[in-house]
């Protein structure tokens, strides 16, 4: 297990590699999703009030 | 074509593909994370550290698919007038960066302790640099200019004439002498990668082009609907 | 663009528009690609490998890169023990380097490098910096790579086929 985490003595290079490319593809997969999830929001709350208005 | 010139087609379609993306996306994340980290042998000449090529290829090979994609869309744009194929564009500009910036990132990282260098202006390295820059200012025109209209327009023709920074990039390994190395992969005569390490850069791959699909329709339908919310404040504002 | 006419389908029309920014489209990018040769040449490529240093007859003293492979068999320590020696080639021309400094972990004999530094009078090329480069092959230890001979290396290749000499 700690020869895993060792990587041959690359731990910084390749645990960093990996790392940075996690935080990044989950924040964009994440906002991505967040964001589309209230602009729908958005357009029904506005359709419904359009709806009510007449 | 015509079918999907319509959001509401267009929505049900994503709807449709969205889980099965997701399902092969984690099936081939958890098996090629195991397969790069634990199930492939390390390299002769580079040890440990080649693990790094799991993320990097699969990330530089996603950076010139999804300009491909964005500059295919903008083209459809320009000609057809599409309004869906302007926004397929806008939707994939942070994906591709993000998948640039990674590639950049992650080569330098492993170019330090085994070129023994972070970075080096030769020609890989300088022409992924230039598309990362393209991707940023196809973001910023969008950015830039109140007139939606006019954004989509001049966005579509800075992604189309930077197509060829494309061939550059592929070829940039063979036409000038570079640190980076030649093709292991897409070369003639075949790969130069045991198959011990090209099943598991594949997966990897399959996984990126995965997380592509699913990102990329949640971020069509989020354009989608901000068309939609400014469509709809534009008739308040004027109606 | 101009006012569409009326007369004119809509079809017709965007039949038009696919044929111009198709025609553009190809000039555009044709013409960015002639000109990233045209005016970057030489001064794209990182390095100079040996028969290059010796057809442009690079002075002494005038810093550049040198990049080509470590020959085999060459590389040594000098008296001091800290001070490498090693001959850089392109399988056509060799040219002698010392170099006094941290080596990167990926240098070996037969393997590609990139040195910067300046030739001196005995045309001895003094390195600064030593970055080592990797070739096509990935495999596991103890296996054989699948294009290996060291001057079966594509650049050695294309060395040998420009100079023949």
């Amino acid at each position: 297990m700690a020869n895993f985490f060792h990587m041959g003595g690359y731990a910084v290079f390749v645990w960093s590699a990996y790392g940075i490319s996690t935080v990044a593809l989950v924040w964009l997969a994440v906002s991505s999703l967040r964001a589309s999830r209230t602009t729908r929001k958005r357009v029904e709350a506005l359709r419904a009030r359009r709806r009510k208005e007449g | 074509m015509h079918r999907f010139a319509n959001p509401a087609e267009f929505n049900r379609l994503a709807d449709r593909i969205l889980p099965w993306a997701i399902a092969v996306m984690a099936i081939s994340l958890v098996a090629g994370l195991y397969l790069a980290l634990i199930g492939s042998p390390p390299d002769y000449q580079q040890g440990e550290s080649v693990r790094i090529m799991y993320i990097h290829v699969p990330a530089a090979w996603m950076a010139m698919f999804t300009y491909m994609v964005m500059a295919g869309a903008s083209f459809v744009a320009i000609v057809w007038r599409h309004p869906l194929a302007e926004l397929a564009g806008k939707a994939a500009a942070p994906i591709g960066a993000t998948f640039t910036a990674l590639a950049l990132i992650t080569g330098s990282l492993w170019g330090k302790p085994m070129w023994g260098t972070y970075w080096q202006w030769d020609g890989r390295m300088t022409s992924v640099l230039v598309l990362f820059f393209l991707y940023l200012g196809y973001m910023a025109i969008w950015h830039g200019f109140d007139d939606e209209e006019k954004a989509g327009r001049a966005a579509a023709i800075l992604a189309l004439v930077g197509v060829a920074n494309i061939p550059i990039i592929k070829f940039s390994v063979d036409w000038w002498n570079t640190l980076h190395q030649p093709a292991s992969v897409f070369r003639m005569g075949g790969p130069t990668i045991a198959d011990s390490m090209l099943w598991p850069l594949f997966i990897m791959a399959t996984a990126f082009q995965a997380y592509f699909v699913v990102v990329f329709l949640w971020r069509m339908k989020l354009e989608i609907n901000q068309r939609k919310l400014s469509v709809m404040n534009r008739a308040e504002v004027y109606g | 663009m101009a006012a569409p006419k009326k007369s004119k389908g809509l079809k017709t029309r965007k039949r038009q528009r696919l044929v111009i920014v198709s025609a553009a489209l190809i000039a555009i990018v044709g013409a960015i690609i002639l000109i990233t040769f045209a005016l970057g040449g030489d001064s794209l490529n990182l390095y100079l490998q040996p028969s290059a240093v010796m057809e442009k007859q690079v002075p002494a003293g005038k810093r550049f890169r040198l990049g080509g492979l470590v020959a085999t068999g060459s590389f040594h320590r000098d008296t001091d023990g800290l001070t490498y020696l090693f001959t850089v080639t392109d399988c056509a021309v060799d040219i002698p380097v010392k170099f006094k400094g941290l080596l990167p972990d990926l240098f070996r004999e037969g393997q590609g490098v990139v040195t910067e530094g300046r030739l001196n009078k005995q045309g001895v090329f003094v390195a600064e910096t030593v970055l080592a480069k990797h070739d096509e092959n990935y495999t596991p230890p103890g296996t054989a790579p699948k294009n290996a001979e060291a001057c079966s290396h594509p650049e050695a290749l294309s060395a040998l086929k420009k100079g023949g000499r």
